[in-house]
């Protein structure tokens, strides 16, 4: 992937997400991810007002339909749509419902015959949007679905990071941690290379996707190598169920291995910042004097959640606003 | 009655002709073959120029579904399917609900085709009791009762031990084992092949080396034991480099090829339709690597049979998330536009070549009637029609299940009828053949 001829990060000609649905970072352009960063900094200003809302969601329905546990995301999601007006619902539906019968399709449908104008889904299947996506005429966002994509989570930390750093061109991210099971990784390659960033991903081989190279990004098990003059280290959570799939001995020796320590942060910039999608196991990818200390945005993160996601469900009903006109 | 097909022609590669030829069927043989023949009493069939006679075709990887799963298909419509893909004949896998491990499923299945009159079906038998893989099944008698073969299809044969014995055990039957190839801790919960387009759709992976171990185990028991293994749905390259090691020291090795595993690649998983789980099949679509490798095998004389795994759903089954969907694609109907196209009309091969791997190898593994057009041979014939332009359409298929990923392909080849025992049992609608 070549980041020559992309264009520069303020050459916008969009201004509102011309598709239904939010599937994915892969399906994007630059223009539009610049369009939801800029959108999210006048809804973040929102919410400073003393009456966090805004009439521009009033008369819309959102579904927030969760298969899998969620507290971040869902609540973000559901804030986001109270300040913008919308009529929300939440669905948390378990997996063990579906052993009962009904397929994510009928499901689906069902809450199609009422007439909703945007589905929020959380799946343990990656495709489970892109399935939806084709029997919905309601808008689909990906709220994460399996290994695959959790566009909000990368929008939010671009977001994160332009805000800290005034641009995401040029910059050093390091992704460290199971890239092989992370949406989170995935959708951020996506954002942080089509905007210009130079991404270095850092784990196990054990936990690395095949062909990595192939994403137009740079693999290594060295996080020295990974950490060395980073703008920015993004960890992600290791589940602690990985040790029963061989993946790594113990949490102690991937600590000592990969673990992210104030002595290996000094290899990165001065100013770098620590990220963190969350939730953290302190003391396993990331040590709690790293999470807590100067260089830690991680709060900041679920803060611009919001705003971020605000944008999105802002310029997806505008979008589908203007076919409906047209 | 006799009927002379005219002036058609002939391929019949184990005979080594390729020619303008008359063949005579008298009943339900062959009578005669040869330049110009004379009438003889015989009702006259001109076989329009471009029309090639064959030997019947035999797809030795078929899944009929009945007894049991008669929801995807059933061994009336599968055959029905087969006849229209231009199939005399189908071997049928027996995981079945209940499995073919006995003579009494084995005989359903057996009269069911009797009834439907249409391809012939010839069962293959469990390796083990309900293909549990501890307890081998009752191979004797599943042979005496029809069984062609025996197979843990859908499952590698548990443990090598068990492999072992019932290659052993079935070479007193003469009859091959065939290997789903696969290390089952490999596959793990894997969906689709392991590499650039799973990885960047989040799929679990299964690597080409999960199908390879299994080919590699299989080849070195049939040396141990001299019994002749059968590799199915052959998809990875290091699979081709085993089975042409063993064939090369003289191993009693062979193995097929499915047709989407010499047409399509991994790239199907993100375009056109992004997790399509029409694209989902065990063993999966590999890159384009190991796509090549079994054009080359093909090429190269190392595959000996294209079968087509055809492995009917209901539509319900695969609309669903991809990792819920089941494997498998239906096949029979689409395999022979896709062989001419794609290897023939693309010169990866001759007419010949394929009719080798498509009517004489599968006869000689299994041991059936067919795969020669020589004078006392069984009058089945698979009438092609190669230059035929044909637009897959997966709503019109015969077949029960709709489940192809190639609705819509325009492919160059087709069927023009299919005989079987001197009995025409399809003819393309969109031709006509006076007689025929």
């Amino acid at each position: 992937m070549s980041i020559v001829d992309r264009p520069a990060e303020d050459t916008r000609t969009v201004t509102s997400l011309r598709r239904k649905d939010l599937l994915g970072i892969a399906e994007l352009t630059p223009e539009e991810i610049s369009l939801v960063l800029d959108t999210a900094e006048a809804m973040k200003e929102i919410g400073t007002r003393p009456i966090k809302k805004v009439p521009a969601l009033r008369g819309k329905t959102v579904v927030n339909l969760f298969f899998e546990p969620s507290t971040r995301t869902r609540t973000s999601f559901e804030i986001a749509e109270k300040r913008l007006s919308a009529d929300t619902l939440n669905i948390a539906i378990a997996s063990s419902s579906v052993v009962k019968g009904e397929t994510l399709v009928d499901t689906a449908l069902n809450l199609e015959a009422m007439s909703p104008n945007m589905i929020v889904l959380r799946h343990s299947s990656s495709g489970a949007c892109h399935l939806l996506s084709r029997i919905c005429r309601s808008a689909i966002i990906n709220a994460g679905d399996g290994m695959h994509e959790h566009p909000t989570q990368a929008l939010l930390d671009g977001f994160t990071i332009r805000e800290r750093k005034g641009r995401l061109r040029g910059l050093k991210v390091a992704i460290i941690g199971d890239l092989l099971h992370s949406r989170v990784l995935r959708s951020n390659i996506h954002l942080l290379t089509k905007m210009g960033a130079h991404v270095w991903v850092c784990g196990p081989p054990t936990l690395m996707p095949a062909d990595i190279a192939q994403f137009g990004v740079t693999a290594t098990s060295s996080v020295d190598e990974a950490v060395s003059d980073a703008d920015v280290i993004m960890l992600l959570r290791i589940q602690l169920e990985r040790m029963e799939g061989a993946y790594f001995p113990s949490l102690r020796e991937y600590f000592s291995v990969f673990g992210m320590t104030e002595a290996r942060l000094r290899l990165a910039q001065p100013d770098v910042i620590i990220m963190h999608p969350g939730p953290m196991n302190r003391g396993v990818e990331i040590a709690s004097e790293v999470a807590d200390g100067p260089y830690s945005v991680i709060l900041d993160q679920v803060a611009n959640g919001v705003a971020v996601r605000m944008a999105v469900l802002h310029l997806l009903a505008s979008g589908s606003d203007h076919e409906e006109a047209a | 009655m006799k009927r002379l097909l005219k002036g058609g022609r002939v391929v019949d590669p184990a005979n080594g002709i390729d020619g303008i030829l008359d063949i005579e069927i008298d009943g339900t043989r062959i009578s005669r073959v040869g330049r110009d023949l004379p009438l003889d009493g015989a009702s006259v069939v001109e076989i329009p120029a471009g029309v090639v006679l064959c030997p019947g075709f035999i797809d030795m990887h078929v899944h009929l579904r009945e007894p049991g799963q008669e929801h995807k298909e059933t061994v009336a419509t599968g055959t029905a399917s087969a006849v229209a893909g231009g199939f005399t004949a189908v071997a049928c896998m027996p995981n079945t609900a209940p499995v073919n491990d006995s003579a009494t499923v084995t005989a359903l299945i057996l009269a069911k085709a009797a009834a439907a009159a249409l391809a012939r079906v010839y069962p293959i038998g469990a390796v083990s009791k309900a293909s549990k893989g501890e307890l081998l099944a009752d191979i004797g008698e599943l042979k005496a009762a029809g069984c062609v073969a025996i197979t843990d299809d859908g499952h590698p044969v548990a443990t090598a031990m068990l492999l072992r014995r019932a290659m052993e055990y079935a070479g007193m039957f003469d009859i091959p084992l065939i290997e789903h190839c696969e290390d089952p801790s490999l596959k793990a919960d894997g969906v689709a092949h392991e590499g650039y387009h799973a990885a960047a759709l989040g799929l679990r992976g299964i690597p080409g080396a999960c199908e390879a171990l299994g080919v590699e185990r299989g080849v070195l028991l049939a040396e141990l034991t001299g019994s002749a293994f059968h590799v199915a749905h052959m998809s990875a390259r290091a699979s081709m480099r085993a089975v042409a090691k063993g064939k090369e020291a003289g191993i009693r090795v062979t193995c097929e090829v499915a047709p989407h595993h010499f047409t399509l690649t991994d790239e199907s998983l993100s375009t056109p339709i992004p997790y399509d789980t029409n694209v989902k099949m065990n063993p999966p679509l590999r890159e384009r690597a190991d796509r090549d490798a079994m054009l080359a095998g093909i090429a190269d004389g190392t595959v000996d049979v294209i079968a087509t795994d055809h492995a009917p759903h209901h539509y319900d089954e695969k609309k669903v998330e991809f990792d819920r969907a089941p494997f498998g694609i239906v096949g029979l109907e689409t395999a022979i536009p896709l062989s001419l196209d794609r290897l023939v009309h693309a010169g990866v091969i001759g007419l010949p070549r394929l009719v080798e791997m498509m009517s004489v190898n599968p006869a000689r593994i299994l041991r059936v009637p067919g795969g020669s057009l020589a004078p006392g041979s069984v009058a089945d014939i698979t009438v092609l029609a190669p230059d035929l332009q044909v637009r897959i359409d997966a709503k019109a298929l015969r077949s029960k299940s709709k489940n192809t990923p190639f609705d819509g392909w325009e492919l160059r080849g087709g069927v023009a009828a299919t005989i079987v025992g001197g009995r025409t049992v399809f003819v393309n609608p969109t031709l006509t053949i006076n007689g025929l």
